[in-house]
């Protein structure tokens, strides 16, 4: 290292040089990539729903499963299926005040601010056109992050098929753990509503649920270690099967109106 | 070629970076609680310390004294960011698991230290295989702990039961201590410990002396 190099002319030459060339290999890499990562994106997307949906055949692809799945748009006030122009996209319409409804505090027990007044929803139909599984988007803040995740229902609309989150960033080990294949099975057969169709019982508890827990038809073993991720999981669930969120598609769906 | 080849194997048990240099600890905390993450993880610290050691050398006449410390930085950054991007679309799910400790690899002591202490000093091809020595120093590491940790807590190896589990019907009781992040500190006291056993010359001196006990005719 020559003393020369630390003239201002010097430095300012290899900064800018150094910045122009590693900027360009970063945006050539992103670019470059970009469209591989979006179908990975897409793929594992798809392959949430089929497995929050218990679906799952080895034998064939994924998007050859996805097939028997239909999507449609949901209206979240009225509870009525909507058209929507191609290309909707449901994070920006959540922050549009024409197409999204900021959350007052105390309705917003999931933490997400604004939300998007039209959601999709992923429906399996049997040959009669019956509706056999419904697989709801649902989302909401954990403890370091949001928690983005497909919870299915039966077609009674009331016994949970399974909960799948496919993005978050919670502690792994900890909160993390809500990917774990054991904690997840417990989900299958619980019951979100009692009596009251707008009011969702379903929670996480602390410990364990055995067969003397109350209620043990609607709660799943809370988290070890990881209290604030299960509290979060227990209010976004509580709140997408809300009135603010599918209660009303979902009772209208019952009584055949939707 | 001799010297190429210590170069490369000094820092897997001579001079290792997380065993003596006690460098990029954290990571070694974070990513081993199963052997794929290990070794991914291995792979892309790799990847990062022996191309960022190839570009500083290689420049490394021309970086200003004074700013030397960011000139590196912006190298290590650019590739780990390129490292990331591979993995998100190569690698999806492991990528999804290492979540944010790809880009933590910034951070990664061990990165900065080689750029500074050996590449500033070196030409580009001792230093990228210093780099690589240097990546596998910390992978050996690493993969010790992961292969531990993984068959303790989850009784299996690169997700392949070899402990049947109580929960999935088994005898093997998972030790949950294993899958947390502070188990990987016992671990890598131990391979400390193993490692010093075996050469006695990385054992430091104290930094304080005990003082002997007050003699009779000085009290």
């Amino acid at each position: 290292m020559s003393a020369n190099n630390d003239t201002m002319g010097k430095t300012l030459l290899v900064t800018i040089l150094l910045c122009v060339i590693c900027s360009v290999v970063v945006s050539a890499a992103a670019v470059i990539l970009k469209p591989k990562q979006v179908a990975n994106k897409e793929l594992d997307r798809k392959s949430n729903i089929l497995a929050a949906a218990g679906i799952s055949d080895p034998s064939k692809s994924i998007d050859e499963l996805f097939q028997q799945i239909t999507t449609k748009y949901v209206d979240l006030d009225s509870g009525k299926f909507v058209d929507v122009p191609a290309g909707y996209d449901e994070a920006k319409a959540a922050k549009d005040p024409q197409q999204g409804t900021k959350l007052a505090r105390e309705d917003d027990i999931a933490g997400i601010k604004y939300q998007a007044n039209i959601k999709p929803v992923y429906l399996v139909q049997g040959a009669d056109g019956s509706v056999e599984k419904v697989v709801l988007p649902v989302h909401g803040k954990g403890l370091w992050s949001t928690l983005y995740g497909f919870l299915a229902l039966e077609g009674d609309l009331n016994t949970v098929v399974g909960l799948g989150f496919y993005s978050h960033a919670e502690t792994p080990g900890l909160g993390g753990e809500v990917d774990n294949p054991a904690w997840k099975a417990l989900w299958p057969g619980k019951k979100v509503y009692g009596e009251d169709t707008t009011d969702p019982q379903i929670g996480l508890i602390k410990g364990a649920v055995d067969a003397s827990t109350p209620n043990a038809e609607y709660k799943i073993d809370g988290l070890s270690g990881a209290t604030l991720t299960s509290n979060g999981v227990t209010n976004l669930v509580q709140f997408w099967m809300g009135e603010n969120g599918y209660a009303p598609f979902l009772n209208n769906l019952r009584a055949g109106e939707a | 070629m001799s010297n190429t080849k210590d170069v490369l194997v000094t820092p897997i048990f001579k001079n290792n970076p997380i065993a003596l240099q006690i460098l990029g600890v954290c990571s070694a905390l974070a990513v081993t609680s199963n052997m794929a993450t290990a070794l991914v993880m291995t792979l892309a610290v790799t990847a990062v310390t022996a191309f960022s050691n190839f570009f500083v050398s290689l420049i490394r006449n021309h970086i200003p004294g004074n700013i030397r410390i960011i000139v590196q930085m912006t190298i290590i950054a650019s590739l780990v960011i390129v490292v990331d991007q591979i993995l998100k679309a190569f690698a999806y799910e492991i990528s999804k698991q290492l979540s944010v400790f790809v880009g933590l690899i910034i951070t990664n002591c061990i990165v900065m230290g080689r750029a500074e202490a050996y590449a500033m000093k070196n030409p580009p091809m001792a230093s990228f295989m210093d780099g690589i020595g240097n990546g596998l120093g910390y992978g050996v590491v690493l993969l010790f702990v992961g292969f531990f940790r993984e068959l303790f807590g989850a009784g299996s190896l690169f997700g392949v039961e070899i402990l049947p589990l109580v929960n999935n019907g088994g005898w093997y009781q998972g030790n949950g201590l294993m899958l947390l992040p502070p188990s990987a500190f016992f671990l890598i006291g131990i391979f400390i410990w193993i490692i010093r056993t075996w050469k006695p010359e990385q054992v430091e001196k104290p930094d304080f002396e005990m003082a002997p006990n007050t003699k009779k005719e000085a009290a």
